[in-house]
């Protein structure tokens, strides 16, 4: 496995009264997997982002085990983190204008990532600049190079941070929202991008979204995330055909579709819960039409299911 | 609620509520040197259709479409450089006075933001009283309607005397819309008002909007991205590209059947027909600042000719007028139905591409100049 997570919690606050923004998180992602980590706001899926590569804020309270490629994060010095972020695992945020330098040109950007990052010598830079660009399928690269970020639509910026997250052949991409600033039909092609990434460079992807659209499109395997904990995984086809958990099947009820007949659209009554107040049970169980008793006194237990299909849930092996 | 029985009645008859015809807006654009020309961008050219009373109209494009531009024409925050906004026949720049009061309480708008849409320091009571106290309505009738709208779009009657930061983002946005509705309004013009918000908490404010329409018998502009939502919420529906209408008809006709090359782009990814990477964007977005000839789209489109080129389309007939069921649902009130307009496509060639007989010609770009 490229990448092990073992019991991941992440508190934030007071210790007599922790805010869990993440909480006992079991996750593994193989090489060159894509995989979708699906969740509302407040699900904790940008800071267990933020906790893979120890970029959490110095107030956070982490444990819990991450392993890269065997080597445990944790326990990595700031030299080992440099090579690690970066290099080993590249991230795309959500936000393409504040990722970018509004005052350097593009060339100037991509340049200093080859040369610190890649060690290309500078008399090279500018063939490999170009090259990247052209990797990611820009229109005239050699002119984007002079360009400022402003002067690039949020679409041709994505391509650029893509570029500059594939220019190290990234073992683990992590891209935070990356496609919802955008239009449906760059949105495509941004995604087109990303298969590319790991088809030509093996490159393993994690997808942080809320869009299920996005997931089922491009995704091998979804993890979703409610109130700080996995409450479901598995491969997509799987998933989304016969979700199990009861917030599985509430969300994809309540996503209106495009194709078939109109359909009555299921909403999910209540709020998602503040996760100071979350006790030691399911998160679910205040706005799930199937809690029983048990439910809203002990936590749920993973429960599996045919191939790599997880599910935490008391009430997962009913027939419903 | 008197204003409530005539919206229902209003709902019946077929009129069109709002109307707009040849409508065009431009902005100026910042010129790059004191000697340069002033340019423009048109933000909206020569665009028309009609809302019928207790119907919904929902327009998709993708951003800088100029929907929201159409948008703030209806809502008469800016003025058409060319064209009318009707309201029942009556054009908005020529209202007195009189009726311009009458025309804002009539109209209303949620838009996308839940957040910077309510004021942190006023209290929910007072956000959803302002427009009564603005219509010069007395305190004990204005808390009665609060206490009222609170609970029509499911918030606690405690809710009124907290603070926006209280609430989280659908719930705010059941506060704009009970705000919107505080007047009684006919027209609600609704900016992407699902898009900031949750998976799980847009089909919430979805139902609760069409059970609104089924309940006051509104009329809705759904202004989205997200064809599912529109096709979900939606009659008639309007597909906007760099300013002009592409095509127009009803909702399950256009977004089921396209035959513009752009809706069907469009359509296709949405619906995941199509295998990842199957449909590749060719050719390059259009430079607002210097529009090609002809058709918008040609830049992109896999049909175009060199007609596309000289000559830009206009929007022909593709289907038959027809009745459609609004509202539907499963709240109980009499089905009424409304006539959608006949479909209508701006392509040269939407019958041949519809046919399958027209040869894949690939995107027509800018000539240089």
């Amino acid at each position: 496995m490229l990448l092990e997570i073992r019991n991941l919690s992440v508190e934030f606050g007071p210790v007599a009264r922790p805010l869990c923004a993440v909480s006992d998180v079991d996750l593994e992602i193989g090489a060159a997997e894509i995989v979708g980590i699906a969740g509302e706001s407040g699900s904790g899926k940008t800071t267990l982002c933020a906790a893979l590569v120890r970029n959490l804020p110095k107030t956070a309270r982490v444990s819990g085990e991450i392993r890269f490629d065997g080597r445990s994060v944790n326990e990595m010095s700031a030299s080992e983190l440099r090579q690690l972020r970066g290099r080993e695992i590249a991230m795309i945020l959500q936000n393409p204008m504040t990722s970018l330098d509004p005052l350097f040109t593009i060339g100037n950007q991509l340049g200093e990532v080859l040369a610190t990052r890649c060690d290309v010598p500078t008399a090279r830079l500018r063939e490999r600049e170009v090259e990247l660009l052209r990797s990611v399928h820009m229109t005239a690269p050699e002119q984007r190079l002079r360009q400022y970020p402003h002067e690039l639509s949020g679409g041709m910026r994505q391509r650029v941070l893509i570029a500059m997250a594939g220019s190290t052949a990234p073992r683990l991409l992590l891209a935070d929202e990356p496609t919802t600033a955008l239009d449906a039909t760059i949105q495509e092609e941004i995604l087109v991008l990303f298969r590319e990434l790991r088809d030509q460079r093996g490159t393993a992807i994690a997808i942080v979204t809320h869009d299920l659209g996005v997931i089922r499109r491009i995704c091998d395997r979804i993890v979703i995330m409610y109130a700080g904990r996995i409450v479901e995984e598995g491969p997509v086809e799987v998933v989304f055909a016969a979700p199990r958990h009861p917030y599985t099947r509430a969300l994809l009820a309540s996503v209106p579709v495009l194709d078939g007949d109109r359909v009555q659209l299921q909403s999910i009554a209540g709020q998602v819960p503040n996760l100071a107040d979350l006790g030691d049970f399911c998160a679910f169980a205040d706005r799930c039409p199937l809690a029983v008793d048990q439910c809203r006194t002990r936590a749920p237990i993973a429960s599996a299911f045919g191939d790599r299909q997880r599910v935490f849930c008391w009430r997962a092996g009913e027939v419903l | 609620m008197i204003a409530t029985q005539q919206n229902a009645v209003a709902a019946r008859n077929s009129e069109p509520l709002v109307s707009l015809s040849s409508l065009r807006k431009e902005f100026p654009a910042r010129k790059t040197s004191a000697f340069g020309v002033r340019r423009k961008v048109v933000a909206v050219d020569d665009v028309a259709f009609e809302i019928r009373a207790g119907s919904t109209f929902g327009l998709v494009g993708e951003s800088g479409s100029g929907k929201s531009t159409i948008a703030r024409m209806i809502l008469k925050l800016e003025r058409p450089d060319a064209g009318e906004v009707r309201f029942e026949g009556r054009g908005l720049w020529q209202q007195t006075r009189a009726q311009e009061q009458d025309y804002r309480r009539n109209v209303q708008a949620v838009l996308q933001d839940p957040y910077g849409a309510l004021s942190p320091r006023l209290k929910i009571r007072d956000i959803i009283g302002e427009p009564l106290s603005v219509q010069r309505k007395g305190r004990a009738e204005i808390d009665a309607t609060v206490a009222r709208l609170l609970q029509t779009v499911g918030l606690g009657k405690d809710a009124g005397n907290r603070y926006p930061h209280q609430f989280s983002g659908g719930q705010r946005q059941r506060i704009a819309i009970a705000r919107a509705l505080s007047v009684e309004p006919r027209l609600l013009v609704l900016d992407e008002p699902v898009s900031a918000l949750d998976v799980s908490i847009r089909a919430q404010i979805l139902m609760l909007l069409r059970e609104m329409q089924q309940r006051l018998g509104l009329t809705y502009l759904f202004v989205g991205h997200d064809l599912a939502i529109v096709r979900y919420v939606s009659e008639v529906v309007g597909v906007m590209y760099f300013g002009r209408m592409v095509e127009i008809g009803p909702a399950d006709d256009v977004l089921r059947h396209p035959r513009h090359p752009y809706t069907q782009r469009l359509v296709s990814i949405a619906s995941m027909r199509q295998a990842l990477g199957h449909e590749r964007l060719t050719g390059e977005l259009p430079n607002p600042l210097a529009p090609p000839s002809g058709c918008h789209f040609r830049m992109r489109c896999p049909y175009a000719t060199e007609r596309c080129v000289d000559e830009a389309p206009l929007l022909r007939e593709s289907s038959d007028a027809h009745r459609v069921d609004v509202p539907r649902g499963r709240v109980d009130v009499p089905r009424g139905r409304v006539d959608v307009p006949k479909g209508l496509v701006a392509c040269h060639y939407f019958a041949e591409i519809e046919a399958g007989t027209k040869a894949a010609t690939g995107p027509k770009p800018q000539r240089p100049a």
